[in-house]
């Protein structure tokens, strides 16, 4: 299946802030926190944050970044402590190092790319603890990266959101 | 003569040199923190980090809770209350008996010259959230080190053991459900008084009684309780029910699988016990300094992390 790359509209987007990119990556650590009792299927909020902005902006947030939030998540949860973050590293790096390709893509292909990378950090995490001598949590747990990646096209939109506005509207202006 | 690329583009290190540094930092971590207990004072510090997160993430939900019970019609609590009152019956029955079983038995002991089993006092703490890791059945509670909470105490419900207190935080703790991969429990089944040890198989909802001969004198539907001998648990508490018993000619020990008797995944409200002021501590501990008291210190090494 091929696609029709150049036919395809490209917006001109703003340049993304800082700011907004840590309250995102804040607003998804609170949402991981949030008490959610056994829900299979739940995404991980940080890790999918983490990917979008790793692919849209791999030069405003990094590895290092990525790997705080992952010790953070270890310490909430009371989990091996770098278990999180090891997996958290190694997504961020994967994401920055394909964000070219991965960007050339309409959005479906995208998110397809998106649960590839997702389920990549589900397993390294598994075998970690594995190692480490934890319980298998089962094959529904890998749902999660599923449901993330069907939920990459709303979390392009809603993050996307500050860059499509016009800086200052002008009555004037030519385009 | 300088032959460096000018200072235009500088990106740092390249993202491998970076993705190798961390991960080394984050195995490291790992080590320590599986291997020795090297990483407890980072823990604690990254907690203060994580702590009003977690605290923005309970406030609303919180709330909810709150409205919920404010709305909650009255033929509901009227119903409630009745139950209630019919629990509270009953439990004043049984506590006349208990009296008298009381003091019958502090006679009996006397009488046998035994050492009186001293009551523990306990602190109520609220269940915060149950840890996101899947890889283990751990429960959060609104106690901790303020409140006298130490790692090692046992932790019960109104039906019986939901576990024990493993790491301790400043207001927080964490509890090990005994139904969490490789936490082990010694049991007695009431019975018959055979002594076991229970371990926890990791998917929240079951134990298995280990290295049982297949001809062990358990049967469906055994109640097994503490029996009191690892001095982490008060004897006598129920722990589980036997819920399948596989006894196969081809190994020598049979596969019981038992259920947890307390709800470890449906109260909101534990009780955590604390240490039994009769019992000697163990030698290690008098022949530690005195300043290491303030460390949290385990009954016995734990596999998991």
């Amino acid at each position: 299946m091929a696609y029709q790359f150049e036919d395809r509209p490209q917006r001109i987007l703003l340049p993304a802030r800082v700011g907004f990119i840590a309250t995102t990556v804040m607003i998804s650590l609170v949402l991981n926190l949030l008490p959610w009792r056994d829900l299979t299927g739940l995404p991980d909020w940080t890790a999918l944050v983490l990917t979008f902005w790793c692919i849209h902006q791999p030069r405003k947030i990094g590895i290092g970044a990525a790997w705080m939030l992952g010790v953070i998540m270890d310490t909430a949860n009371g989990a091996l402590l770098g278990q999180h973050a090891l997996a958290y590293s190694v997504l961020a790096f994967a994401s920055i190092a394909f964000s070219r390709r991965i960007l050339w893509f309409p959005i479906w292909p995208q998110a397809m790319h998106v649960f590839l990378l997702l389920i990549s950090c589900q397993l390294l995490m598994l075998a970690v603890r594995m190692v480490a001598g934890g319980a298998f949590p089962g094959l529904l747990w890998f749902l999660g990266s599923a449901v993330s990646a069907l939920l990459w096209p709303v979390v392009t939109f809603l993050l996307l959101i500050p860059q499509r506005l016009p800086e200052s509207i002008d009555e004037n202006r030519p385009i | 003569m300088d032959t460096a690329p000018p200072p235009f583009f500088n990106r740092g290190p390249a993202p491998l040199v970076r993705l190798t540094f961390f991960g080394v930092l984050a195995i490291f971590l790992m080590v320590l923190d599986a291997r020795f207990r090297y990483a407890e004072p980072l823990r604690q510090a990254l907690v203060m980090v994580a702590y009003p997160l977690q605290q923005a993430a309970l406030a609303p939900v919180r709330t909810v809770e709150t409205m919920a019970d404010y709305f909650s019609s009255k033929a509901q609590l009227q119903k409630e209350n009745d139950a209630l009152r019919a629990r509270a019956l009953q439990s004043a029955k049984d506590l006349m008996t208990m009296e008298a079983l009381t003091g019958e038995n502090a006679q009996l002991r006397r009488l046998t010259d035994a050492r009186q089993r001293l009551p523990r006092s306990s602190t109520l703490a609220e269940i915060q959230y149950a840890g996101r890791d899947v890889f283990s059945r751990k429960v959060i509670v609104d106690k901790g080190e303020s409140d006298g909470l130490q790692a090692g105490l046992a932790v019960i419900d109104d039906i019986g053991v939901v576990g024990q207190v493993t790491r301790v935080h400043a207001t927080l703790a964490e509890v090990t459900l005994v139904t969490n991969k490789d936490h082990a429990i010694p049991v007695q089944v009431a019975r018959n008084g055979l002594r076991a040890v229970a371990f926890g198989t990791g998917d929240g909802a079951t134990l298995d009684l280990r290295y049982m001969a297949a001809n062990a004198d358990v049967q469906n539907g055994d109640m097994l309780v503490t029996s009191g001998i690892d001095g982490t648990y008060p004897p006598g508490l129920p722990v589980a029910r036997v819920s399948r018993i596989e006894r196969d000619a081809a190994y020598a020990f049979a596969k019981i699988t038992c259920m947890p008797a307390a709800g470890t995944d449906r109260h909101r409200q534990v009780l955590v016990l604390s240490p039994d002021p009769s019992q000697v501590p163990p030698p290690a501990a008098t022949a530690d300094t005195p300043s290491k008291t303030g460390k949290p210190r385990r009954a016995r090494p734990r596999k998991d992390g």
